[in-house]
C-alpha cells in the first residue's frame, strides 16, 4: 500500500488521466470492500489452495452422485474376474487401431505355480467402452431413480478401471461410494464437535472465573487421553449386533464427541480477549442475554478463524475414521469407507499380489493434503494483516 | 520455583484423578459385564448350562454387584495402594501378569521415537530457517505436508514391504524368533535395538514433520531480531551466534509440546503395532478391545495417559529451566 489516505480520494481534478482514474477506482473498491470480499480476494491469489478446493469439490461431486459415476454397486460381484488387475481403456493393440476406446475381454486360466484360477486378458476379443450405458436400477441422492451409468461396456461385459478385489467387486465403484461415506463422516464429525466447542468454549470464555477453570480442567482431561485409543474404546463398546447404519451414526457421534477440545480452547481464548470490549458491555447493558451476546456480537469478530479451524480439523476426522475402520473397530461391511476398503490391503502379500487395492489410500492422502492446503490458504486469506489484496 | 512445582504437581494429580474416572467410564461402556463375559468364556461349548442365577453368583463372588462408585474405589484403590490392576478374564490371569515387561518395551519404543524426532527435527528445522527459500527448504515443506497426509499405518506397510525385500524376512516385530521368548540378555537387547528403528521411524514420522515446521517458523522469526544483528555486528562467528541466540528460543515450542508428541505417538501406537506385529502395549490394547477385556484395556489406557501427563509435567519443568521468563513469571 502507498501512503494515500481516504482524504486524498475525492481529489478529482480535470488533470486526472485514465490510468490514474483506474487506479483510484481500484483503491476505492478496496477500501469499501466487505471483510468477506477482502478474504475472497486474498484467497484467490493462493493458487495451491484453489487447486485443493477444486480437488475437494470434485471428490464431493463424485461421492454425492456415486450412483451415476460408479458403473457398479458396492456389492455387485464379477465372479469371472476375481482379484483382477486394472483394465486401462486403449485405442490400439496388436490387431490394429480403433477410433473407440476398448478393453480386452478376459478368460480364466489356472496359474501354473499356485494352481489358483485367475483372470487373464484375452487379446482376441475387444469390448468397447461406451457412455451412458444401462446398469442396475439405483436411486440418485436416495430419491431419484436412475438406471443409466456414466460409462461402462456394452453387451453386459464389465469394465474394471481399477481392478477388482478378492470377491470380484469393482474397486473403482467402491472407491467412489467410500468417498461419500468417508467425507460425510468427516463433515458430520466436524459439525458435532463444532457445536460442542461453541457451547463449551463459549460458556468458558464468556463466564470466566471458576466456571472457566473447571471447564479448562475437563478439557485438559479429554485432551490428555490419546485420541485413537479413546476412540477405540468407545468403538469397541458398540454392540456387535448393530447394523452398519447404526454403527455409521455411532462413529460420527464418537468422532464428534471428542473432537472439540482444540476448537473450544480457541473460541474460549478469543472470547476472553474481547469480553471486556465496550460494545460487549453495551450489549449487556441493553439487556441482551449471554447466548445472544456471544453469537450475535462476539462470534462474528472471529468467524473467519473458526472456519479455518474447522477446515483444518477435517483431516484428523478422516484419518481417525480410516484408522479405526482399518483395524476393524470402525465401520463394518457392507458399509464401504476408505478404511474398510484398506482392510483388504493389510499385508505384504496384498502389496505384492494386488497393489490396486491400495488406490483408496491415494484418496485418503489426496483428501487430507487438499484439506490441509485449503486450510492454509484460508488462514492466510482470513488474516487481515497479511499483505496481499 | 517451589511454588511453581507444587502448583503443577497438584494440577497433575487432579488431572490424573479425573482421567481415572473417565477410563473407568469407558471400561463400563460395553454392554454386559465382566461376570457375563467370564461365564461365557469359561463355559461356552462345555455343555454346562449357565442360568442367570449362576452369573449372579459369579458377580457376587467377584464383587461386581456393588454400585459403580464402590467398584471404582475398589479398582483405583488396588492400583494406587498395591499396583494391582485386577483380573483379566480373557486370558484367565491377572492384568499385571499379562502386561508384565511390555510396559518397558513400550517406554523403550517411546523414547527411541522421541530421540529420533528431536535429533532430526531441531537441526533440520534450524537449517531450513537459515536457508529459507532454498530447494532444501521447499523439499522439507512438501515433506511436512506428507507427514500429516500419509497415514502412518500405510507408511508402515510400505516400509515393511521394502525392508522385507532388502533385509530379509525378520523385519517386523520387536524381536527375532530366537530371542522372543528368551530371558533378557545383552544379545536380546541388541536384537531389540536392531528391530526398534523401523517402528520408531514410523511413529516419529508425523511428529517429525510437525516439529520441523515449528522449529523453522520460530527460528525464522528469531533470526530477524535485533539481538542477532547486534551479535553479528560484534563479530560473533555465525555458527555460535545461531546457537546462542535464535536456536535457544526456537526449541522452546518443541519442548512445550513434548507431552503433545507423546500423546500423538501413543495415539498411533495400536495401529502401527497391528501392522508391524509389535508385541507391546498398543498391540495388547487393540487385542483386549477386540476381546472386550476391559480390565486390560482400562489398565493400558490409564498407563499411557499417566505417561502423557508425566511427560507434560516434565516438559513444563524443562521449559521453566530453559526459559527464565516462564520461571519468574510463574
Amino acid at each position: 500500500m502507498t501512503a494515500v489516505t481516504d482524504a486524498a480520494a475525492p481529489a478529482e481534478t480535470a488533470a486526472e488521466t485514465a490510468a490514474e482514474r483506474r487506479e483510484r477506482v481500484k483503491r476505492e473498491r478496496y477500501y469499501s470492500a466487505s471483510q468477506w470480499t477482502l478474504i475472497w480476494w486474498r484467497f484467490r491469489r493462493h493458487r495451491a489452495a484453489i487447486v485443493a478446493g477444486a480437488i475437494l469439490a470434485l471428490m464431493i461431486v463424485l461421492g454425492l452422485f456415486a450412483e451415476f459415476f460408479a458403473p457398479y454397486g458396492t456389492s455387485e460381484r464379477n465372479r469371472a474376474y476375481l482379484s483382477g488387475p486394472p483394465q486401462a481403456p486403449m485405442f490400439c493393440d496388436d490387431n490394429g487401431c480403433s477410433w473407440r476406446p476398448f478393453v480386452h475381454g478376459t478368460r480364466t486360466e489356472r496359474d501354473p505355480v499356485t494352481l489358483r484360477s485367475r483372470a487373464v486378458p484375452d487379446p482376441e476379443t475387444r469390448n468397447y467402452v461406451a457412455l451412458f450405458v444401462p446398469g442396475e436400477p439405483a436411486r440418485l441422492l436416495g430419491a431419484i431413480p436412475i438406471q443409466t451409468r456414466l460409462f461402462g461396456l456394452q453387451n453386459g461385459e464389465r469394465l474394471h478401471l481399477w481392478g477388482t478385489d478378492a470377491q470380484g467387486r469393482d474397486v473403482f465403484s467402491r472407491t467412489l461410494y467410500a468417498t461419500r461415506t468417508s467425507l460425510t463422516i468427516g463433515v458430520a464429525g466436524v459439525l458435532i464437535s463444532f457445536v460442542l466447542a461453541l457451547a463449551i468454549g463459549g460458556v468458558a470464555g464468556y463466564a470466566g472465573g471458576w466456571i472457566d477453570s473447571a471447564i479448562q480442567r475437563v478439557t485438559e482431561v479429554v485432551r490428555v487421553i490419546p485420541v485413537i485409543p479413546l476412540y477405540m474404546g468407545l468403538a469397541a463398546a458398540m454392540p456387535k449386533e448393530w447394523s452398519s447404519t447404526q454403527v455409521y451414526f455411532a462413529m460420527t457421534l464418537i468422532l464428534g464427541l471428542f473432537g472439540w477440545p482444540t476448537l473450544a480452547r480457541r473460541i474460549r481464548s478469543q472470547l476472553l480477549s474481547i469480553r471486556d470490549e465496550d460494545y460487549v458491555l453495551a450489549a449487556r447493558l441493553a439487556g441482551a442475554r449471554p447466548a445472544r451476546i456471544i453469537t450475535a456480537h462476539m462470534l462474528p469478530s472471529f468467524t473467519s478463524f473458526i472456519i479455518v479451524d474447522l477446515v483444518i480439523s477435517f483431516p484428523y476426522m478422516i484419518l481417525a475414521e480410516t484408522a479405526l475402520s482399518f483395524i476393524g473397530l470402525g465401520l463394518r461391511p457392507p458399509a464401504v469407507s476408505w478404511g474398510v476398503m484398506l482392510q483388504q490391503a493389510q499385508s505384504i502379500a496384498a502389496i505384492e499380489q494386488a497393489p490396486w487395492l491400495f488406490i483408496p489410500a491415494g484418496f485418503v492422502v489426496l483428501a487430507v493434503l487438499a484439506f490441509t492446503v485449503l486450510g492454509d490458504g484460508l488462514r492466510d486469506a482470513a488474516d487481515p494483516y497479511s499483505e496481499a489484496r | 520455583m517451589a511454588r511453581f512445582l507444587i502448583e503443577r504437581g497438584f494440577g497433575m494429580i487432579l488431572t490424573l484423578f479425573l482421567v481415572s474416572i473417565m477410563v473407568f467410564f469407558i471400561m463400563e461402556l460395553p454392554p454386559g459385564d465382566y461376570a457375563e463375559r467370564y461365564a461365557f468364556r469359561k463355559y461356552s461349548g462345555t455343555g454346562v448350562t449357565m442360568t442367570e442365577a449362576d452369573v449372579q453368583a459369579i458377580r457376587a463372588q467377584l464383587g461386581l454387584d456393588a454400585p459403580a462408585p464402590v467398584r471404582y474405589l475398589d479398582w483405583i484403590g488396588g492400583i494406587v495402594t498395591r499396583g494391582d490392576f485386577g483380573p483379566a478374564y480373557a486370558f484367565d490371569t491377572s492384568v499385571n501378569n499379562i502386561i508384565g515387561d511390555k510396559v518397558w518395551l513400550t517406554l523403550g519404543l517411546l523414547f527411541a521415537t522421541l530421540i529420533i524426532t528431536y535429533a532430526v527435527s531441531i537441526p533440520v528445522g534450524i537449517y531450513a530457517a537459515v536457508r529459507r527459500g532454498s530447494a532444501a527448504d521447499y523439499g522439507l515443506t512438501v515433506f511436512s505436508y506428507l507427514g500429516l497426509a500419509l497415514p502412518n499405518f500405510l507408511l508402515a506397510l510400505v516400509l515393511l514391504y521394502f525392508a522385507n525385500r532388502w533385509f530379509g524376512a525378520s523385519v517386523g516385530g520387536l524381536f527375532s524368533a530366537d530371542y522372543a521368548e528368551a530371558p533378557w540378555s545383552a544379545g536380546k537387547f541388541w536384537d531389540l535395538v536392531k528391530h526398534l528403528w523401523l517402528p520408531a521411524l514410523v511413529l516419529a514420522w508425523s511428529a517429525l514433520a510437525y516439529q520441523i515446521q515449528t522449529v523453522r517458523a520460530t527460528m525464522s522469526d528469531e533470526i530477524g531480531k535485533l539481538s542477532v544483528t547486534a551479535a553479528r555486528a560484534r563479530g560473533v562467528p555465525e555458527a555460535r551466534l545461531l546457537i546462542k541466540y535464535p536456536a535457544r528460543l526456537a526449541i522452546n515450542p518443541v519442548v512445550s509440546t513434548i507431552g503433545f508428541d507423546v500423546n500423538r505417538i501413543f495415539s498411533e501406537l495400536p495401529i502401527v503395532a497391528a501392522v508391524l506385529g509389535l508385541t507391546e502395549l498398543g498391540d495388547l490394547l487393540l487385542k483386549s478391545y477386540l476381546d472386550l477385556d476391559m480390565n486390560v484395556a482400562g489398565a493400558i489406557l490409564l498407563m499411557l495417559t499417566v505417561v502423557i501427563v508425566v511427560m507434560n509435567f516434565v516438559s513444563d519443568l524443562l521449559l521453566a529451566w530453559l526459559d527464565p521468563r516462564i520461571r519468574l513469571g510463574g
